[in-house]
């Protein structure tokens, strides 16, 4: 078990490595960071000093392990359009990203599966047809023009929900905030969770009826359809249950794609996250955010390929008894 | 006749009677077609210059489409908040948007295919390095990637240069986020191909390995690079849309559909759905049109599923 995650550990610090040297290169050599942070009127000795200060006298390696340390540290650096620390303003906008990614994926775990088990067991009724052709369309419609159109139909059309921002926030524990607790701050997160999680659904829902289809051709199940056992048990007990692991490791590999898709959902629904602060960003050419950005979307797709192996470690007990 | 001979046997193929008697295909190839032809004509065609700032009023802003009161028939989709005609500026912006989507697929393809076909048939440690790259690449969302690579780029450029070589670097930013898959693809093919017998022939009588790759093994690899294609396509098409739509991407002299969303976004609490629901329709039906032609497209080089 430790041998396991050890070694998965092991093969994700090379990634992370160079990660943060992309990171660095763009960081210390695009937009010269002596010229933006010195402005117009300088003499020689400030700007020695301050190639000094900043350490870019010192050999490459030594910048870019000193680069990693203090990025380790959570300092990225000053933004150069909101001249504030990167780690605090991303710091400020992780819970609203991360809450609005968890949603979206519950949401479309919980929709989709269902769907993907619907469609599967019941091939062609009209149902299942309609679910197939809207998830095509699901899958050709543009995220920024979904969120649109669910702003035209429920923001201003009906008046029913918010169309931007994330309602009112409460702190918990010091450093996460969370809208969940009050009725409008849940209003506020439908429209984006929704327009987030849409393709997830259409992506769960087409794999569970794929898998549902491999499965309920197997001999296991023709036996237990022989044992007289009910459809409900067979469906649910003994297809659904293998069609998961599949299912699990996409979800959960989805779950990076998410956060970082959820930077063109953020921009429409003007969501204060990290995506909505990262297109800002890019606009501006503020390197240092993005720089910070990379870094810490590679540590959560790592993180999150590390917890999807863990979880197949727990499901599938085949992995448990080859060692 | 060679020539009419070539086209009955085109017309007779298993792919053209495929086509025929598939109604989404010929459906969606009619539509791809018609937009097409609308955006590349554009010029000729529309009925007012949406680029000619001179012969804008803002007299006529905020017309609506035909069918709401106060409409008129010389601005079937409506104008915009500067009295611009909407259908003309649909039309100009899916040229920019068809022209960014094909050169960036086809930016896609030249460096996908290059280093499938390198790292499938020559293998060693750059095709290897690259296609992991390619792997870790893939997990992340192309638009991110587009969008990173789209930024630091123009960080780099000065200042000056910005506006004039957008176009490129938003060309190549999406390519850049589109590459893998058809790495990937071509590498898996050439790695069957590289041990049948035609390929061994070929090197017992001395072609240089180049050839190979190119005359030999490309022809038979590139089938599902088609397939990829056409679905890539959409997919550029959708990446310049959002970039565009999040105001990094093309600069506003030239409007694609994504800018003229983002144009109209504005305008959605204070009535004038139509500035931005056009442009957003104009944009579904050649996604939906470009990725149902790939649908078949795929299941009709498919032998499997004839």
């Amino acid at each position: 078990m430790f041998g396991f995650i050890g070694s998965r550990l092991l093969q994700a610090i090379p990634v992370l490595l160079v990660v943060g040297f992309i990171a660095f290169a763009l960081f210390n050599y695009i937009g010269d960071p002596v010229n933006i942070l010195l402005g117009q009127d300088h003499t020689e000795a400030q700007r020695l000093a301050l190639i000094k200060d900043l350490g870019l006298d010192q050999p490459f390696f030594v910048q870019y392990a000193h680069f990693l340390w203090t990025a380790l540290h959570g300092n990225f650096g000053i933004s150069y359009r909101l001249a504030q620390p990167v780690g605090s303003l991303i710091a400020e906008r992780l819970p609203a990203t991360l809450e609005l990614a968890i949603t979206a994926s519950v949401l479309a775990f919980a929709i989709g599966v269902p769907m993907g088990v619907y469609t599967g067991i019941h091939r062609n009724t009209l149902l299942s047809r309609l679910f197939m052709v809207g998830s095509l369309i699901g899958v050709s419609l543009p995220t920024f023009l979904l969120g649109i159109l669910l702003i035209l139909t429920f923001s201003v059309g009906l008046g029913w929900l918010p169309s931007f921002g994330r309602g009112p926030v409460v702190h918990v524990g010091g450093w996460w905030t969370t809208g969940l607790t009050s009725w409008a701050g849940i209003r506020s997160l439908i429209l984006p969770a929704v327009t987030l999680g849409l393709f997830q659904m259409t992506l769960i829902m087409r794999l569970v009826r794929a898998e549902m289809l491999e499965v309920l051709r197997t001999d296991y199940i023709k036996f237990a359809r022989a044992r007289g056992l009910t459809s409900r048990a067979i469906n649910f007990g003994h297809a659904l249950k293998n069609t998961l692991v599949p299912v699990i490791t996409i979800i959960g590999l989805q779950f990076g794609g998410v956060v970082a898709f959820s930077l063109v959902t953020e921009a429409v629904f003007q969501w204060p996250g990290m995506g909505l602060l990262l297109v800002q960003s890019v606009a501006v050419a503020d390197i240092p955010v993005m720089s910070a950005y990379l870094m810490l979307i590679a540590l959560v797709f790592v993180l999150i390929n590390l917890i999807v192996d863990l979880l197949y470690y727990a499901v599938d007990p085949r992995l448990r008894i080859r060692r | 006749m060679p020539g009419a001979s070539s086209v009955s046997r085109a017309w007779n193929s298993d792919m053209a009677y495929s086509f025929r008697t598939s109604p989404v295909a010929l459906a969606s190839a009619a539509i791809a077609l018609i937009l097409i032809v609308a955006a590349v004509f554009a010029p000729l065609i529309a009925p007012h210059d949406p680029m000619d700032v001179a012969s804008l009023s803002l007299m006529d802003s905020f017309k609506p489409p035909v069918g709401l009161p106060d409409a008129d028939w010389s601005n079937l989709l409506g104008t915009d908040n500067q009295g611009r005609d909407v259908l003309s500026a649909i039309m100009y912006g899916m040229r920019i948007s068809l022209l960014v989507g094909f050169l960036s697929t086809l930016f896609a393809i030249v460096v996908g295919v290059g280093v499938g076909l390198l790292a499938g048939y020559a293998g060693g440690l750059v095709g290897a390095t690259l296609m992991r790259v390619a792997d870790v690449q893939l997990t992340f969302p192309s638009i991110l990637t587009a969008l990173l690579v789209d930024g630091v780029i123009t960080a780099a450029l000065p200042g000056t240069m910005r506006q004039a070589l957008q176009i490129y670097v938003i060309i190549f930013a999406i390519g850049i986020s589109l590459w893998p898959n058809f790495a990937r693809t071509v590498r898996g093919s050439t790695l069957v191909e590289r041990n049948k017998d035609y390929v061994m022939a070929a090197r017992v009588i001395g072609v240089p390995s180049w050839r190979i790759m190119l005359n030999h093994v490309l022809p038979n690899v590139i089938g599902p690079v088609m397939v990829i294609a056409t679905l890539g396509l959409g997919q550029a098409i959708i990446a310049e849309a959002t970039l565009s739509f999040l105001g990094v991407g093309l600069p506003s002299t030239q409007p694609s559909l994504g800018t003229l969303i983002r144009f109209g976004d504005d305008f959605l609490f204070s009535g004038q759905w139509w500035v931005t629901v056009f442009p957003g329709i104009a944009l579904i039906l050649m996604v939906l049109a470009i990725n149902l032609l790939g649908d078949w497209l795929r299941d009709a080089l498919n032998p499997r599923l004839r």
